[in-house]
């Protein structure tokens, strides 16, 4: 059977299985495009190893597909952060050294430059990206602006449609979030049967004014088409449309959920070596600013902001913009990968169900 | 009566003539297989193993089973043990197995098949599998003094099925089942999905399946009767969104349909609806049920137009001379003529309809969510097992419909052009 499995993939895997050296594979669009011009096209132009960038709905699956059917054409993927801890534990991924990691240039080792749990096992981080909320500024002026996660479920004061993702993660958090709960509580609370239905009664009292959006780049469009007055978005997504569009969007970072998105190496990776030197280029101080030049999700190491980091349009300085400036965590919650990796298909269906309901 | 000798008929080299025909038959036989071969071998690699495979995997998982030998050597000499308080050599078995865990690395593995069943137990096995090494016994205070959920009879009850490789556990699952400390029950309203999930597919394909056909019968009856420099013009308005990208026409949709779209500005502009009441036809069962009909019609249309091109017009012209009115001349003469492109349009339309995902996604908001979507959802969640097992369902029942439509309507009846 799996002679037979290997033979299909490897005919499905046909396209991409080209003549590079290195294959990374991401999420596409401006995140895939901010990796390429950030890590693939220095790394290959500096060892001269030719490397390419394959685009997927998200790199996880198909990893794991990969790898089962014995057939991995993938060094490098980019994933979510409990992807790279659930396909960590599944012996999916390839452990990495967390030593051979190259320093800060002041020379910290970088198991101490990089922010707590940004290098697990298999996996370190590319960036830290964030679920926020935005709004646009031509329907909401002067002092009566939303500030905090409770005003998007304020639909009294604000009223009009709202955004938010299909799907139980970073939204059942979030509700928690505008229902009060102080973000260090947040996970304690959502861990009782109590708790998931006081998540889902707040989402209850705006239910009817929802717009469901699944594909990040759906938000920006929505408030774009003031099908919604206010949504909730990856933060690099607003942050383009504002910035290269030049969308009166305004995110709040009251209430953020952000998370590690992470570099892995999959099991049986043809060019294994290589991969895990594209991760350590990649991952460097200067790696992780290069590429958050790119797109507005931070670094996780410490010492990628020891100069400013300027945006590519060669002026606006990215430190505000970034999930991790202090000024954004406020009110900031870590997503639990923990939480999710043990309750995801429980919470969704549930959520699924309430849906329907 | 004595046989008349017959004279044998034989080929100019003497062969019977019986013979001779039948190996160059079977030649022709076999250079036509030959011809098929590559089809037939690409369809087996492409289509057949593939579901095979997807139905092997519907009910079988060795997560568990591979990772804990000696709970599931304990299980099998004791199938029926009391989960509600296992002994002492349980204990002790797991507690040898997650310590093996831990060298092996394979927690992650178990506790993601527990998983499945139990939610919370892959950070229970984790933590589990980091302590056994130092715990003492008994086992059976000591683990449940690790985290009580140890002791849970649910957790027992699960471990015992998943220590086979075989298990019906995810068809269980699929059918809204849950386990809890009693075994498997209906689980609670605010979790049920799947089962509304999969009538909700079927009712909303009927619905599309029908507006398709009311929509699309007028235009083939159109396009068949029309002369051929008018029909064809016509037939490219039917095939050009049929060739345009499926993610446009949702899109477009989505353009046109949503609150600030182009319908609702036009019903404002006209006075016929007030700013503050727009219609909502987007993000919810009509989105879906529009966008769809939509995106399938031509699926309908081509059947159809095929079928009404080679129906002779004298038919109906000889029963309206006959004295039948029209409405007559079209039920009783026209319309049978007309029932095997219904059938294999109908057929089409439904079948894709109950699969279908990206437009469902974009456009269905609350309520305009299909199964095939929650098979994404656990596709990319990995559990590859309960995603076949709704697939399978799935699958079963279209074989179940195709095979009630042999029986009514009859599949040789079939005509797709």
């Amino acid at each position: 059977m799996k002679k037979t499995l290997i033979l299909t993939t490897a005919l499905v895997s046909f396209g991409f299985a080209a003549n590079a050296d290195v294959t990374v594979m991401s999420w596409g669009g401006a995140y895939g495009a901010a990796q390429t011009e950030a890590h693939v096209k220095p790394w290959s132009a500096k060892t001269g190893n030719p490397a390419i960038m394959v685009d997927s709905d998200n790199p996880a699956p198909a990893i794991k597909a990969m790898v089962e059917a014995g057939n991995v054409t993938v060094d490098v993927a980019s994933v979510e952060y409990a992807d790279a801890i659930r396909l960590c534990d599944e012996g999916i991924l390839e452990p990495i050294d967390a030593a051979s990691l190259p320093p800060a240039p002041d020379g910290t080792p970088a198991t101490e430059d990089f922010l707590p749990g940004a290098i697990t096992e298999c996996g370190v981080s590319t960036d830290i990206w964030s679920n926020i909320f935005a709004y646009d500024s031509s329907k909401f002026s002067g002092d009566n602006v939303p500030r905090t996660a409770a005003d998007f479920f304020d639909l009294e004061k604000f009223p009009g449609k709202r955004g938010l993702r299909k799907g139980a993660k970073a939204v059942l958090e979030f509700a928690l979030l505008g229902d009060g709960v102080p973000a260090a509580e947040v996970y304690d609370v959502l861990n009782t049967p109590e708790g998931v239905d006081r998540a889902f009664a707040k989402l209850d009292t705006i239910k009817d004014q929802v717009v469901w959006w699944e594909a990040g780049a759906q938000p920006p469009q929505l408030l774009a088409d003031g099908e919604v007055v206010m949504t909730t978005a990856y933060n690099g997504r607003i942050f383009n449309a504002a910035m290269t569009e030049g969308k009166p969007f305004v995110i709040v970072w009251d209430g953020q959920i952000y998370e590690n998105e992470m570099y892995v190496v999959p099991k049986g990776a043809p060019n294994k070596d290589l991969a895990m030197d594209f991760i350590r280029y990649a991952t460097s101080t200067e790696g992780l600013r290069a590429q958050a030049q790119q797109i507005s999700y931070g670094p996780a190491r410490k010492s990628s902001f020891a100069e400013p980091i300027v945006f590519k349009d060669g002026k606006t300085v990215m430190a505000p913009h970034l999930p991790t400036a202090p000024e954004n965590l406020g009110n900031a919650l870590e997503t639990s990968s923990d939480f999710w990796v043990d309750h995801d298909a429980e919470l969704n269906e549930r959520f699924q169900s309430w849906l329907a309901q | 009566m004595a046989e008349a000798p017959t004279a044998l008929l034989t080929t100019a080299d003497g062969r019977p003539l019986k013979a001779a025909l039948a190996t160059a038959q079977a030649r022709a036989r076999r250079r036509a297989f030959l011809l098929v071969l590559p089809l037939l071998a690409f369809v087996l690699l492409t289509f057949l193993i593939p579901i095979v495979y997807m139905l092997k995997r519907s009910f079988e998982h060795d997560g568990f089973a591979s990772s804990a030998p000696a709970l599931a050597a304990w299980f099998d000499a004791n199938p029926d043990f009391d989960p509600n308080n296992p002994p002492e050599e349980a204990y002790a078995a797991l507690v040898q197995d997650l310590a093996r865990m831990q060298v092996e690395k394979t927690t992650g593995i178990a506790g993601t098949r527990i998983n499945y069943s139990v939610p919370g137990s892959i950070s229970l096995f984790k933590k589990g599998a980091r302590e056994a090494a130092s715990l003492t016994p008994p086992f059976k205070e000591s683990l449940p003094a690790l985290d009580k959920e140890w002791a849970r009879p649910a957790l027992w009850r699960g471990m015992a099925s998943a220590s086979h490789v075989y298990t019906a556990e995810f068809y269980k699952v699929a059918l809204d089942l849950k386990l809890t400390d009693n075994g498997w029950a209906r689980g609670q309203d605010n979790e049920r999905i799947y089962l509304y999930l999969f009538a909700k597919t079927f009712l909303i394909s009927a619905i599309i399946t029908l507006l398709c056909l009311l929509l699309a019968f007028p235009v083939a009856h159109l396009l068949a009767t029309l002369p051929m420099a008018k029909s064809s013009l016509l037939m490219i308005l039917v095939l050009l969104p049929f060739w345009t990208s499926l993610l446009v026409r949702t899109t477009s949709w989505i353009a046109l349909l949503q609150e600030q779209g182009v319908v609702n500005n036009m019903l404002v502009a006209l006075g016929l609806v007030d700013d503050s009441g727009r219609l909502a036809m987007m993000y919810n069962m009509t989105g879906t049920i529009v966008a769809m009909t939509h995106v399938l019609l031509p699926f309908m249309i081509l059947p159809l137009y095929s079928v009404m091109r080679v129906i002779p017009p004298s038919y109906a012209r000889a029963a309206r001379s006959l004295g039948a009115t029209s409405w007559t001349t079209f039920r009783r003469v026209y319309l049978p003529q007309t029932l095997p492109g219904i059938a294999a349009g109908s057929l089409l339309v439904f079948i894709l309809a109950v699969g279908y995902y990206i437009t469902p996604a974009l456009v269905g908001g609350a309520d305009g969510q299909l199964i095939s979507n929650l098979i994404a959802f656990h596709m990319s969640k990995s559990n590859w097992s309960l995603a076949a097992a709704i697939a399978g369902m799935l699958l079963a029942s279209i074989l179940l419909l195709y095979w009630l439509y042999d029986r009514l309507i009859g599949i040789d009846r079939l005509k797709f052009g």
